[in-house]
């Protein structure tokens, strides 16, 4: 991984590490002019992606608000019930808490940790109020039946590490178990793997569809004549220019259980009206809609690199012998594997990571992972598993890019 | 691909003209829109549609009327994830909000609402102290309930064929009611439908979800459906979808269905069996700049007047003893609001009143239980 | 159609064949398109041809949706905001990426593969780690919910493309002819605004406008940092598709193809110019 992100954006001014030899002007002064945008890459772009990457690692919010709890938990062996003491800190601290109005947030990322515990806190933080004095403990299990349970206060020690691999975990349907190795979660609340799964095969199924449709169209517009080449190019351009958001409301258009295809449909007697055929908001949606977007991306590529292997070749190859098929696959296809390597690398990078045509047309079996980051992000707010989800996709799609890098080159990707 | 582009030296520098131009018009049309809007603005963020309509007809023209305040109307579908994230980030620019019950004791708990003193409330109708006009579950912390309002199941009278769906049950029931079923797209309402229609009955639903047993069991008679609904989010798809023939059934919020009744003739039936009962209010967003105009604003739309106001618009019950008796007729067509109220002792009878405690302790476990049956 | 000389009969039929499979593929991109363009006229509230509008009634025709996005007023400050943001994230990627490309095209340049790559960077990362992030990192500066959040936002995610198309136009310029104006006197200045802007003009136009393509259709972004107050086109059409679908979105939506083909004739034309 040559991109760690938090490395460069530590300290976004360091600029790059000096070669073998000394500084000599002209290095210096390709590298000055490199400089200022490197800075503001690595402070708006790098930096908020290192800050996302600690979010999901660190969260102090548990460990600030009950010092006092975790610190004389520690003195717990982690068996039966904690000592009076550690109840009488909670009882103050949570009552603290809720004064200063930071109790929700606590019981929240508690709650994570172990479901059920933020109903514990907020109710014992409602009636403690009438409680003068100890013991708290009974107190406190007379209130909630939670503070009796062992777990409980396990859970509570875990929520107040300020560090944390349980967002990772998490977000590969593990956990930890009472006795502290990784289990998987239980059965129905598994759901990460399965969208990193189905994300997977979508990108794969997307991408492979792209080749498939793709190679011909890009193969025609090559060996046509400069005129027409031009006024097809023009056809794959412009979608690639046409606004997301306006081809997705095309789809809806098109696809919906009103729309323009199904009328026809209906029209023309091929279904009745009662048979509408569902494709949109759901997996077919997001797949026809992606598949759209994306086609561009893998014909453009192919495109230029077919367009540099002159027609001759397989006439040659042809008038030697050669069946169509063989000139084809011995002599046309290899040379044109670079340009398969880019548009299905671009295109299964830009696939893995896509949000808004499934959010928009994906309906509730469309869905991909980054579907569930803006999940976790807008709705749930639970951002450190957001964070770590990121993180994990961020790997995968560093990964690709570095491939692409090396199988490619970064330099050579071209726009359009 | 080389053909002639003679003009270039000509348009490029045109190009670049054009940046400042474009840049000259963004800033112009910036500041008409801000010189238009210098005069005390307060932002209320409701439920949109037929029910936002009610509210600006009902109270919120006479309001800016009376103070010279003027309200700006935003759209959200309820939840607090929006309000956590203007108070975390310290931008608040939303300042009150129009909320369900259990998000008000939520949000109240987490922090993110102003709390509001009910001796700061208008009097009742007839003078009784607001503490004694508003029922006790409807008086948080952080604000009074406004007003009720119930989710209920509703078919295409049109549609549905000869016979006609009358329980809840029959809302799950594939085989006699085949088509889609419109459903809102969070766990809120639709646990407690999912266990009545397989047999708990009204009174029992809450101890039921309690159990980890009758949330597995509320969810596997879900799952029974699952495949044949419709989610929606805003309360003023339903109605949308049952006029469109897009789906056989749905749950909608019963004041847009009394709405594309009375309004646009909709042969939409309300099947009140099973009915959700909720209770709403007006809270206010911790660190709105606007503070003491959202405090009159909320003290004014919680006044008995203004209650039965909204309610000739829209039917939704006031949650003011007091103004119970102001309900009166429809404004527009002069319909008698009285049976169409969910709280009418016809419709009520069997209802089941939403456990605002049950939902401000579970909602977020249960909101992210739900997204992982959903993407399932 | 020219195509390789021998013509049997088989292969007759598989070229009549594989013509017209590329034909359904070309439909297939442009036909969705396209079809919003006639519906964006009809006179009902439908997203389909209604019968008086395959009869050419001219009832059933009408401007109701044109006129409605002209005369709401968000829809005119989403427009203005795009604009506002767009060309200020243009101006600032431009500049940077123009800049950068000169150094990344120099020969000299050290760990130039390196610096590539984390230039190239945000264009790849998906959009919904780099909104999440900075929604984070803005907020924690104070920067969410301001226009300024925004344009330094977009300004980072355009400016792959200016680095991206600046390059491409410098990898045919001679730094022979740097150094010769250098050698009679010419300071770096005059070296960059005499010599080497008018060969890359091109290239960085074709940049800005890729850059600026790309803040105008961002929506990912705004939907997580931006408030009410910088709502932008492709944020309204946003909500106009998740909760009230009016054609008065497929107004706007004519309104974009119009502009995105403006964009593509001009960056075409401009890549043909530098071609010669």
């Amino acid at each position: 991984m040559s991109e760690i992100p938090e490395k460069e954006a530590g300290r976004p001014g360091s600029g790059p590490r000096p070669g073998p030899r000394p500084w000599s002007g002209p290095r210096l002064r390709a590298a000055l002019l490199v400089l200022p945008l490197l800075a503001f890459v690595g402070v708006t772009f790098l930096a908020p992606l290192a800050n996302m990457l600690v979010r999901s690692v660190y969260d102090p919010v548990v460990a600030d608000a009950l010092p006092e709890t975790l610190e004389r938990l520690r003195a717990w062996d982690g068996q039966g019930l904690p000592d009076e003491a550690v109840y009488e800190a909670l009882a103050g601290e949570v009552l603290a808490a809720r004064e200063d109005r930071t109790l929700g947030q606590v019981a929240t990322r508690v709650n994570r940790v172990q479901s059920g515990l933020r109903s514990a806190l907020t109710r014992t933080a409602r009636r403690l109020r009438n409680v003068d004095e100890g013991p708290w403990s009974d107190a406190m299990i007379g209130i909630h039946a939670a503070w009796g349970e062992t777990g409980t206060w396990r859970a509570l020690r875990e929520a107040g590490d300020r560090y944390t691999a349980r967002h990772y975990l998490n977000a590969l349907d593990l956990q930890r178990d009472p006795e502290g190795s990784i289990a998987f979660q239980p059965e129905d609340r598994q759901i990460y793997l399965f969208l990193l799964w189905r994300t997977l095969l979508v990108s794969l199924g997307v991408t492979t569809l792209c080749l498939l449709i793709g190679y011909p169209v890009a193969r025609l517009i090559a060996h046509a004549p400069p005129r027409r080449a031009n006024l097809l190019l023009i056809l794959v351009l412009v979608p690639f220019w046409t606004s997301l958001l306006v081809r997705t409301t095309s789809w809806i258009v098109l696809l919906q259980n009103q729309g323009v295809l199904n009328d026809m449909l209906v029209y023309l007697g091929v279904i009745g009206d009662d048979g509408r055929l569902a494709m949109i908001y759901n997996m077919t949606g997001t797949f026809v809609a992606m598949t759209h977007v994306l086609l561009p991306f893998m014909v453009l590529p192919l495109y230029s690199v077919m367009s540099a292997i002159p027609r001759v070749q397989t006439s040659a190859a042809e008038s030697l012998g050669a069946t169509p098929w063989q000139s084809f696959w011995r002599v046309y296809w290899p040379q044109t594997l670079p340009g398969v390597g880019a548009g299905c690398l671009l295109v299964f990078i830009l696939a893995i990571g896509y949000y808004i045509t499934p959010a928009l047309v994906g309906g509730s079996t469309g869905q991909l992972i980054s579907n569930l980051i803006a999940f976790h992000m807008q709705s749930s707010l639970n951002w450190s598993l957001a964070a770590a989800l990121g993180g994990i996709l961020l790997v995968c799609v560093a990964g690709l890019y570095l491939l692409y890098d090396r199988l490619v080159g970064i330099e050579r990707m071209r726009l359009g | 691909m080389n053909r002639k582009g003679g003009m270039g030296s000509i348009l490029l520098p045109g190009l670049a003209a054009l940046v400042p131009v474009l840049a000259a018009a963004a800033l112009v049309l910036l500041f008409c829109g801000r010189a238009a809007a210098q005069e005390q603005t307060l932002t209320l963020v409701s439920w949109g549609g037929a029910y936002a309509r009610a509210c600006e007809k009902g109270y919120i023209e006479r309001f800016e009327r009376e103070t010279g305040i003027d309200v700006r109307i935003e759209d959200y579908n309820g939840g607090l994830a929006q309000i956590r994230a203007q108070v975390d980030v310290g931008n608040v620019y939303w300042d009150v909000v129009d909320m369900e019950l259990p998000d008000m004791v939520r949000g109240c708990d987490e922090g993110l609402l102003v709390p509001i003193d009910p001796g700061e409330l208008a009097p009742g109708a007839d003078g009784t102290p607001a503490a004694d006009d508003i029922p006790e579950d409807g008086l948080t912390e952080c604000g009074p309930t406004n007003l009720y309002y119930s989710t209920v199941v509703v078919y295409n009278d049109a549609r549905i064929g000869a016979s006609k769906p009358s329980t809840i049950a029959d809302f799950f029931d594939l085989e006699k009611f085949p088509g889609r079923r419109g459903m809102r797209r969070s766990p809120l309402v639709n646990l407690e439908f999912a266990l009545m229609a397989d047999g708990i009955p009204p009174d029992e639903v809450y101890a039921t979800l309690d159990t980890e047993a009758g949330v597995r069991r509320a969810f596997r008679k879900l799952d029974s459906i699952k495949d044949r609904i419709v989610w929606w989010e805003a309360g003023a798809q339903p109605p949308q979808m049952l006029a469109d023939g897009e789906v056989a059934m749905t749950t909608a919020y019963n004041g847009r269905i009394f709405n594309a009744q009375v309004l646009e003739g909709q042969p939409f039936v309300i099947v009140w069996d099973g009915q959700l009962l909720d209770t709403g209010g007006l809270v206010i967003v911790e660190g709105t700049r606007n503070l003491e105009a959202a405090k009159e604003f909320v003290r004014f739309a919680n006044t008995a007047r203004a209650m039965a106001d909204v309610s000739r618009y829209i039917s939704y019950s006031p949650s003011r003893r007091s103004a119970l008796d102001l309900i009166s007729t429809h404004a527009e067509t002069g319909i008698d609001m009285k049976p169409h109220m969910p709280t009418s002792p016809e419709n009520v009878s069997r209802a089941l009143h939403n456990d605002w405690e049950w939902w401000s302790d579970n909602g977020e476990e249960m909101n992210e239980r739900f997204s992982t049956w959903l993407a399932r | 159609m020219t195509t390789i000389t021998t013509t049997t009969a088989g292969h007759g039929f598989w070229h009549i064949a594989y013509l017209g499979f590329c034909a359904l593929v070309f439909a297939f991109l442009i036909a969705p398109i396209l079809v919003i363009v006639p519906l964006s006229f009809n006179a009902e509230p439908y997203f389909t041809f209604t019968e008086g509008m395959l009869r050419l009634d001219a009832d059933a025709w009408s401007l109701r949706w044109y006129r409605q996005i002209v005369e709401d007023e968000e829809w005119s400050r989403a427009l203005a905001n795009s604009l506002f943001i767009g060309v200020s994230a243009t101006v600032l990627a431009t500049a940077l990426g123009t800049l950068a490309a000169l150094g990344l095209s120099n020969p000299a340049m050290p760990a130039r593969r390196f610096a590539t790559g984390l230039l190239i960077s945000p264009m790849v990362t998906p959009v919904i780690i780099s909104a999440a992030g900075m929604f984070f990192f803005y907020s924690n500066l104070g920067l969410a919910q301001t226009h300024l959040g925004l344009i330094l936002a977009h300004a980072a995610l355009g400016t792959p493309f200016v680095v991206i198309t600046v390059t491409a136009t410098l990898a045919g310029y001679d730094q022979n002819l740097s150094r010769a104006a250098a050698s009679m006197g010419a300071g770096p200045l005059t070296v960059f605004r005499r010599v080497q802007l008018p060969l890359i003009a091109p290239g960085v136009v074709s940049g800005g406008i890729f850059a600026f393509a790309a803040s105008f259709d961002e929506v990912v972004v705004v939907l997580f940092m931006g408030g009410i107050e910088q709502r932008t086109i492709p944020r309204q059409m946003w909500s106009g598709i998740r909760e009230e679908i009016s054609p008065a979105i497929l107004a706007v939506a004519v309104f974009l193809i119009v502009f995105a083909v403006l964009f593509l004739l001009t960056v075409e034309w401009l890549r043909r110019r530098n071609a010669r």
